[in-house]
């Protein structure tokens, strides 16, 4: 690593969103959920005091993987499924960079499953965008593993057979400190979201709720459509009850061991009855139940959902490595060939 | 020289080839490295083979149980670990059924007649007990009741009969260091490290050693010991190394030599888990090693670490070489720098985990989606691996591609002599990096000589770059899918991994560069050709060896060294691979081949065999 390269932090140009406009045509639908997530990024990676240099977007396969090419920063496009093992890659080797990793549903949650969940367990400070269109969009079509059960796709025409993941519960359940949910309508959200998702120490993940305009069009329509959202979305914020809809009345409260959903005023039920939102508990329980909250039954909760400090991956092996130079006797590889049993001729 | 009461006569030898076997849980492994260290203080030349199955504690008394070490060690030069063993050490009747056949006829025999019983030697599979009946006519058997004797030897010591069983090697140990005149302080030493917590193990562990020696001594069945002078080997500061460590130390000297920080991404596989094992120990030198949920994760992590400038590393076996094809195309097309190390094995599938074979080359070379060439090298020896690893880390990160080295499990956990060098004396590596804001810099621009890509390291100002798996514009390195552009670029990609002959060596040849046979063979199997060409040579037979450890691309001279030859003979541990290869390089020969597929390394006396019946052909 040259160290001479990364310059004084306290002399960061401003940078504005058109710092990280690429030459490239973007080539997603007209239409697609990905060009608003586009223009969100732009907006955040300057409000996060880094140098453009030391942004680097690894992606895998897919519609969303084709993000890099779309940023004027450093990137690799990767192969499918494999984004998380590659960004894990570059942020153990230089902590120093700003990791942004951009997937989708068929690249995290079943092809690259395996590296999806190890990353997150580690608590890599890698920044994941999870786009979830809930369908194979590059490919045309077929079920993904988030598409609700029974759908009809071009893989599945009599209905999925299979049960889907919920991320958050999946990522949760991996031991993730980090999970947030937007939705691609609201770049103000969004924005807002993903620095916070950046300051975070450690994995996040945002997953956004993304239409595919062409093979799954609608698919988040109860929640993010102009008539319906207010009283499909639950907007959390840390210390404020759980409040929601049109006329901001409804509610969610704790009732033995599951949520249920109330209106305030009637039954007496009052403000002070909800439950209120604590994303840094380090208990998954109440987070769990939140990420699972479906419509119609529910509404389906957005923003932080659990932003719990721990210990990074690369720290603690930047701190082992400098426990290893005070101890070492080794000054040089000269030092350990000639170390233990040896005999001279 | 131990005082040695008895005064059996010494007879000096030249070279000897010893086993030791028993139980995979008997300690075999431990006791054959106990030994080499001794003969290394003797100041021998020697290689050794280590012999285990598959199972950590495969059923106990079984021949599929039986764990083998066999060192071969001499006054001469070594170079194989031995075909037939001078003295077997069996420590039960399953080890003796096990490796009778490794024995050579007259060889003595050295076992624990305390395991002679019935049960044991019908598990073992003999009607009979082979210590009384006709199986060990002509062998010089000493008979030792090893586990009685070990028991007794630390009675005083009040210790569980369990653990005092364990240290049982030693007394066989102890027998086998008084047959060749060795001092028992240097392993006296090894029990004082390694037990250091446990002074009570120190002391049982001492007292057996000396109960076996004296034992030895003791006996009638031994009327002569023996002795092996020092080798003649050149000045310097020598120790024991295994092709694994070697492999690992190679790195860590190329991560230095480069100024690069090393990254290895990996993932557990017998035979190739020592390399991450010891890559992990030594953080002081900045090397991180990432052990990955997968061996897709482990060169996938690597090749996010040769994007940011790192020495990248993935180490594997042949199973792990399949899940990384993928990605080693990746690497190919967005030419990074990349060491693959395939510890190779027995295949397929999950194949013959704990033996050797060289069966991977074909894999190794081809076995990618669409036109993807690397350059494949192989050690050729366990010392050998240190400096291939070294060389692979050059030339992966001067040419700016993936590079795969080829070992195998016999070179990795087998062990030899090793001259240490002087980081000082190795060559320079100089990685291609791109300035900061050079103006010229374009992600596929490249050096007129080598065609190799600048390597721009995140963090460096105004250079800016993606790079991916879609085909990429020449020069500009933007995606492209234009149809002639593909077609340069799938050339140019052919092209940069075939200049690299112009910066290796050319083959060398050992022997005349004529003759009625020329013994062509690659990777781990140098030591034995070695051993059975400069045989035949010195019969004043018209025999020379060219092996070969640059495969991709072959060396420039290689046609060359074959045209003035009458026969050439290709000899692998596989089916036919290289020489597959070699008559798709170079047609215009007529290439025989010697092919052996057991797992087990090549025997000397089979080679001799070989190429008798083929120089016979050519006289009749």
């Amino acid at each position: 690593m040259n160290e001479e390269q990364h310059i004084d932090m306290q002399n960061i140009p401003q940078l504005t969103s058109d710092d990280f406009v690429s030459d490239q045509m973007v080539k997603w639908c007209p239409g697609c959920g990905d060009h608003a997530i586009l223009k969100a990024m732009e907006k955040v990676f300057p409000q996060l005091g880094v140098r453009k240099e030391d942004f680097m977007v690894v992606s895998g396969i897919g519609c969303s993987s084709r993000f890099p090419y779309y940023m004027n920063t450093y990137g690799i496009h990767g192969i499918h499924g494999r984004a998380a093992a590659i960004a894990s890659g570059v942020k153990i080797a230089n902590p120093k960079l700003s990791v942004w990793m951009i997937t989708g549903d068929g690249d995290s949650m079943a092809i690259g499953g395996n590296h999806f969940i190890h990353v997150v367990r580690r608590n890599i400070d890698i920044n994941i965008v999870l786009f979830n269109n809930k369908i194979y969009g590059l490919t045309k079509g077929q079920y993904s593993p988030t598409t609700p059960k029974g759908s009809i796709t071009k893989t599945s025409p009599q209905g999925t057979f299979d049960e889907p993941f919920n991320p958050g519960e999946l990522i949760i359940g991996a031991q993730g400190k980090f999970y947030a949910r937007a939705v691609d309508t609201n770049p103000k959200m969004m924005t807002e979201i993903l620095v916070e998702s950046a300051k975070h120490k450690g994995t996040s993940v945002v997953e956004i709720l993304q239409n595919c305009v062409i093979f799954n069009n609608k698919v988040h329509a109860l929640v993010t459509g102009r008539e319906t959202k207010d009283d499909n979305q639950l907007l959390l914020e840390a210390g404020k009850p759980m409040i929601y809809g049109k006329n901001r009345d409804k509610g969610i409260v704790l009732k033995g061991t599951k949520l249920e959903t109330v209106v305030i005023g009637e039954n007496g039920v009052t403000e002070d009855d909800l439950l209120v939102h604590d994303p840094t508990t380090p208990d998954p329980g109440i987070h769990v139940m939140l990420s699972k909250m479906q419509v119609p039954e529910f509404p389906v909760a957005l923003g932080i959902i659990r932003a719990v400090p721990a210990d990074t991956y690369e720290d603690l092996m930047t701190e082992s490595i400098k426990v290893a130079k005070q101890k070492s006797p080794f000054k040089c590889v000269d030092d350990l060939l000639m170390s233990g049993s040896t005999w001279e001729i | 020289m131990m005082d040695n009461t008895k005064k059996n006569p010494i007879v000096e030898l030249d070279n000897v080839v010893l086993r030791f076997a028993g139980d995979s849980g008997d300690g075999m492994q431990l006791t054959g490295a106990l030994f080499s260290d001794s003969a290394a203080f003797a100041g021998n030349d020697f290689a050794t083979f280590p012999d285990y199955p598959a199972e950590i504690r495969a059923p106990q008394g079984t021949v599929a149980g039986v764990s083998g070490f066999q060192i071969h060690f001499g006054h001469t030069n070594i170079h194989t670990s031995g075909d037939l063993a001078d003295v077997l050490v069996a420590m039960n009747p399953a080890s003796l059924k096990a490796t009778l056949k490794w024995t050579k006829p007259n060889a003595t025999i050295i076992v624990d007649t305390d395991t002679f019983i019935e049960k044991g030697f019908l598990k073992a599979g003999y009607e009979n007990n082979p210590l009384e009946d006709d199986t060990l006519n002509g062998f010089n058997v000493i008979k030792a009741p090893v586990s009685t004797m070990t028991k007794k030897a630390v009675e005083e010591l009040d210790l569980d009969t369990k653990v005092a069983l364990k240290s049982k090697n030693m007394f066989a140990l102890g027998i086998v260091l008084y047959l060749f005149n060795r001092e028992l302080d240097k392993t006296n030493a090894f029990f004082e490290r390694k037990f250091k917590k446990n002074p009570i193990i120190v002391e049982a562990n001492k007292r057996v050693l000396r109960a076996g020696y004296n034992f030895g001594e003791n006996i009638e069945a031994i009327s002569q010991t023996y002795n092996v002078q020092p080798a003649a080997l050149e000045k310097g500061v020598y120790r024991n190394i295994t092709g694994n460590i070697a492999t690992a130390w190679g790195f860590l000297a190329a991560a230095e030599k480069s100024g690069l920080q090393l990254f290895l991404g990996s993932y557990p596989i017998t035979p190739a888990s020592e390399i991450l094992q010891e890559l992990t120990k030594y953080k002081e030198f900045d090397s991180k090693a990432f052990q990955a949920e997968d061996e897709i994760a482990g060169i996938c992590s690597a090749i996010g670490a040769s994007y940011t400038g790192s020495l990248a590393l993935t180490t594997t076996s042949g199973p792990g070489l399949s899940l990384k094809s993928e990605a080693i195309g990746l690497a190919v097309m967005t030419e990074l720098p990349l060491v693959i190390v395939d510890v190779q094995r027995g295949g397929p599938s999950t194949g013959l985990p704990t033996k050797s074979e060289q069966s991977d080359l074909m894999q190794a070379l081809f076995g990618r989606n669409g036109e993807a060439p690397v350059i494949v090298v192989a050690a050729i020896t366990s010392e050998d691996c240190f400096y291939s690893a070294f060389e692979a880390s050059k030339l992966a990160v001067e040419h700016m591609t993936p590079v795969i080295l080829l070992t195998d499990g016999a070179l990795a956990n087998g062990s030899e002599v090793f001259k240490i060098p002087k980081l000082s004396n190795l060559p320079k590596i100089i990685p291609p990096l791109a300035k900061a804001n050079d103006e010229n810099f374009k992600p596929y621009k490249r050096d007129a000589e080598k065609l190799n890509r600048m390597w721009a390291v995140p963090g460096t100002e105004g250079l800016r770059h993606r790079i991916g798996g879609l085909e990429k514009e020449n020069i500009s390195g933007n995606v492209s899918h234009d149809p002639l552009n593909h077609q340069l670029m799938t050339q140019i990609r052919e092209e940069k991994v075939q200049r690299v002959a112009n910066y290796i060596p050319e083959q060398h040849l050992i022997g005349a560069d004529e003759g009625d046979l020329l013994v062509v063979s690659w990777g781990g199997t140098y030591g034995v050709m070695l051993t059975a060409v400069e045989k035949m040579q010195a019969e004043g037979k018209k025999i020379s060896l060219a092996h070969f450890k640059y495969i991709n691309p072959l060396p420039k001279n290689t046609a060359e060294i074959f045209k003035k030859f009458k026969r050439i003979l290709v000899c692998e541990l596989n089916n036919g691979q290289f020489v597959n290869y070699l008559r798709m390089k170079h047609p215009g020969f007529i290439y025989q081949q010697y092919n052996k597929i057991q797992g087990l390394p090549f025997m000397v006396s089979e080679l001799e065999e070989k190429f008798i019946s083929i120089l016979n052909e050519q006289t009749s």
